[in-house]
């Protein structure tokens, strides 16, 4: 009822072979994606692979040393901010701390000389939609870090633009709140309708709020996918090992008797998607073991190569131990060890080897 | 219980221990002359034998009938009045300028912060050549350029004043935007293209978010503007000694010609006197001015 009038339609993002270099460090790789409109993408990626200046060079905030951006199919890499028709939520907030929060909200309204109750109309909803209405005539600096989080989102939102950019915008906030604004603003975007491209360093977030996960490592594009697909099918081991928790095992292929023949390839195989097996074909002896409550992370070796299993807590398993572990079949995960890409057409051949 | 009254007492009899250094001189070089100054403007001048004796509000009698007090106090208004705002304004210009990300800024900088470094006396040195009548650079810029006759700015007495206010503009604005340019480096980048990406253009964003929080630094630029304007004098030892006729002197001058050159020093610490008041007034004066405008963090 609240958002009848606060809807925007959002508009596709496209970037082609866009880099951007800084003397020597090439910051962004001639990177390509497609950002569909009213859709949520994260970029998702290291510390220091580029993803808030991808962000930036979205926004016009930054330039772009070669490729396109388009948005809404026109070219606007060369278009100041102020001409991009988009809003943007800093991972400092950037309010402005001489203004009060309704001032802040309006900035944008005010710049474009939006008439008077029109604008008040539009700060009342946003500032019911984001619980601030009682804060209006504060100064940022007299606002708990959550109620400032909600007055960026309410500047970013008035303005009802096609596009909404935010750059980590929950890493100042503890885990609760974290929680509780990740649903917040994936309902706001699911309501209002806007494209959002949302940076983060945290693969929780990304899996959680995002239709499209663009994974990025030192300026280049590993993969971009829906949540699922990313962890169930990831390109390369690379995104292997970022998203799960904890990390996706990864064997060179001699690591198993049955494959040496194999030696180019690298196999993965989930820390959860292993069980206890008697005469299954990985045999490990266990180092340590960690007790998580509902479950057990046993760390073991197998032909110098280490890596970690959940196993249920029925079992005793301790550490000196050795154990037998299988996998279902399509639990197993081959990568090309030169090019890093994934083999999908060998996981049949691989497993029945290993199982044989 | 005893024993923490006493240790109490102990911490109190450091505590003062410790100022006292600072408050000697404080006391010895600040506020015992001021005091004396006080009394001294209720006594006549000693004259060799004849000693000093109370003679009431005669001084402060003479002060309010003396023209040359009304005129040098007018000076210095209209002095304030051309030096505060130029300065300050050039000083914010050129603090932006050299913020911005271009070529040679260190250089820049240096080159705007030289005229605060130079000594008042070498700078009064180069201007009284830039003023020569026929040589000068002035005069050589205005013939070559529109045929100006050569004219003698610091020997007019309607432009003495002015050419004294230029050189000080000149001397200050460096000064102030040193401490702009502090005040900008401490405004996050983000603010501004938080600013930017919601349309705002340059001019929009200088006067809603840059200039707003500048204001901190506007004030004590404005506050130093003001106390400078009546506490310098050098320059006009060098350019122009007060002439002519009193055109170019400002009250501190007039003060140290009352004292040190006819030495009338019981009327000279009355003038001195009516500077305090009107330093202080104006002092407070701009703190409230400011205050509500300012936007401390
Ligand atoms: N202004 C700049 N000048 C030079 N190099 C820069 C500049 N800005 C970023 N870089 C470099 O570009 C690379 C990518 O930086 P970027 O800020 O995009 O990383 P990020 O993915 O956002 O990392 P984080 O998660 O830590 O924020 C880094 O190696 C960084 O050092
Ligand atoms: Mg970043």
């Amino acid at each position: 009822m609240v958002t009848e009038r606060l809807s925007s339609s959002g508009k596709p993002i496209g970037l082609e072979n866009v880099s951007r270099v800084w003397g020597e460090t090439i910051a962004v790789d001639a990177l390509s994606i497609e950002i569909p409109a009213g859709s949520f993408t994260a970029l998702l990626g290291p510390s220091g692979c580029g993803k808030s200046t991808t962000l930036r060079m979205i926004a016009g905030l930054e330039s772009v040393s070669g490729g396109q951006i388009l948005i809404g199919g026109n070219d606007v890499t060369g278009r100041p901010s102020s001409k991009r028709d988009l809003s943007m939520v800093f991972q400092s907030y950037a309010l402005f701390p001489h203004l009060s929060v309704a001032e802040n909200i309006i900035f944008g309204l005010k710049v474009r000389r939006m008439n008077r109750t029109e604008r008040d109309t539009r700060l009342k909803k946003v500032a019911d939609l984001l619980g601030l209405s009682q804060l209006l005539e504060r100064k940022p600096g007299q606002l708990s870090g959550g109620q400032q989080q909600r007055v960026a989102l309410g500047r970013a939102i008035i303005g009802e633009k096609p596009i909404c950019l935010m750059d980590e915008p929950l890493s100042n906030l503890d885990a609760k709140l974290r929680h509780e604004m990740r649903l917040e603003i994936r309902s706001l975007q699911q309501q209002l309708g806007f494209t959002m491209v949302y940076v983060t360093h945290d693969q929780v977030e990304a899996i959680t709020m995002a239709d499209q996960v663009v994974l990025m490592n030192k300026g280049r594009l590993e993969q971009a996918a829906a949540p699922r697909e990313l962890y169930e099918k990831p390109a390369s081991p690379f995104a292997a090992r970022f998203i799960g928790t904890p990390p996706m095992n990864l064997f060179p292929a001699n690591a198993f008797k049955k494959l040496c023949t194999a030696p180019d390839f690298q196999l993965g195989v989930r820390p959860e998607a292993m069980h206890l097996q008697d005469s299954g074909p990985v045999s490990a002896s266990v180092r340590a073991v960690e007790y998580l409550g509902a479950d057990i992370l046993a760390d073991c070796v197998v032909a110098e190569t280490s890596f970690q299993v959940r196993l249920p807590t029925t079992r005793r398993v301790t550490p000196g131990q050795s154990i037998e572990l299988g996998f279902e079949p399509d639990a197993l995960h081959v990568f090309d060890a030169d090019t890093g890409r994934r083999r999908d057409d060998l996981v049949s051949e691989f497993g029945t080897l290993l199982r044989s | 219980m005893k024993m923490r009254a006493l240790k109490l007492k102990r911490d109190w009899i450091h505590g003062w221990l410790l100022l006292l250094p600072a408050l000697v001189f404080l006391f010895a070089f600040t506020h015992i002359p001021a005091i004396t100054t006080l009394i001294n403007s209720f006594f006549s001048t000693p004259r060799g034998r004849r000693s000093a004796k109370f003679i009431g509000l005669e001084n402060y009698d003479r002060m309010v009938n003396d023209p040359v007090f009304w005129k040098v106090l007018w000076n210095n208004l209209w002095f304030a009045i051309g030096t505060i705002p130029a300065s300050v304004g050039l000083a914010i210009v050129m603090a932006l300028w050299v913020n911005e990300k271009l070529m040679g800024r260190g250089f820049v900088r240096m080159a705007y912060f030289t005229p605060t470094v130079l000594p008042l006396i070498a700078v009064a040195n180069i201007w009284l050549f830039f003023y020569t009548p026929g040589f000068g650079l002035f005069d050589q810029i205005t013939g070559f350029l529109f045929g100006w006759p050569a004219s003698n700015y610091l020997g007019n007495p309607d432009t003495a004043l002015n050419a004294i206010i230029v050189v000080t503009v000149w001397k200050e604005a460096g000064f102030f935007m040193i401490f702009y340019l502090a005040a900008l480096q401490a405004i996050p980048v983000s603010l501004k293209e938080a600013a930017q990406i919601e349309g705002a253009g340059r001019w929009t964003i200088f006067w809603r978010i840059t200039f707003p929080l500048l204001m901190p630094t506007t004030l004590f630029v404005c506050v130093n503007a003001v106390i400078n304007s009546f506490r310098l004098v050098d320059h006009i030892f060098i350019l122009t000694d007060g002439g002519p006729d009193n055109a170019s002197a400002l009250l501190l001058f007039y003060i140290y010609e009352v004292a040190f050159r006819f030495w009338e020093t019981a009327y000279g610490a009355t003038l001195t006197v009516a500077l305090l008041a009107l330093l202080s007034l104006l002092a407070i004066g701009q703190f409230f001015f400011f205050d509500r405008k300012v936007h401390y963090k």
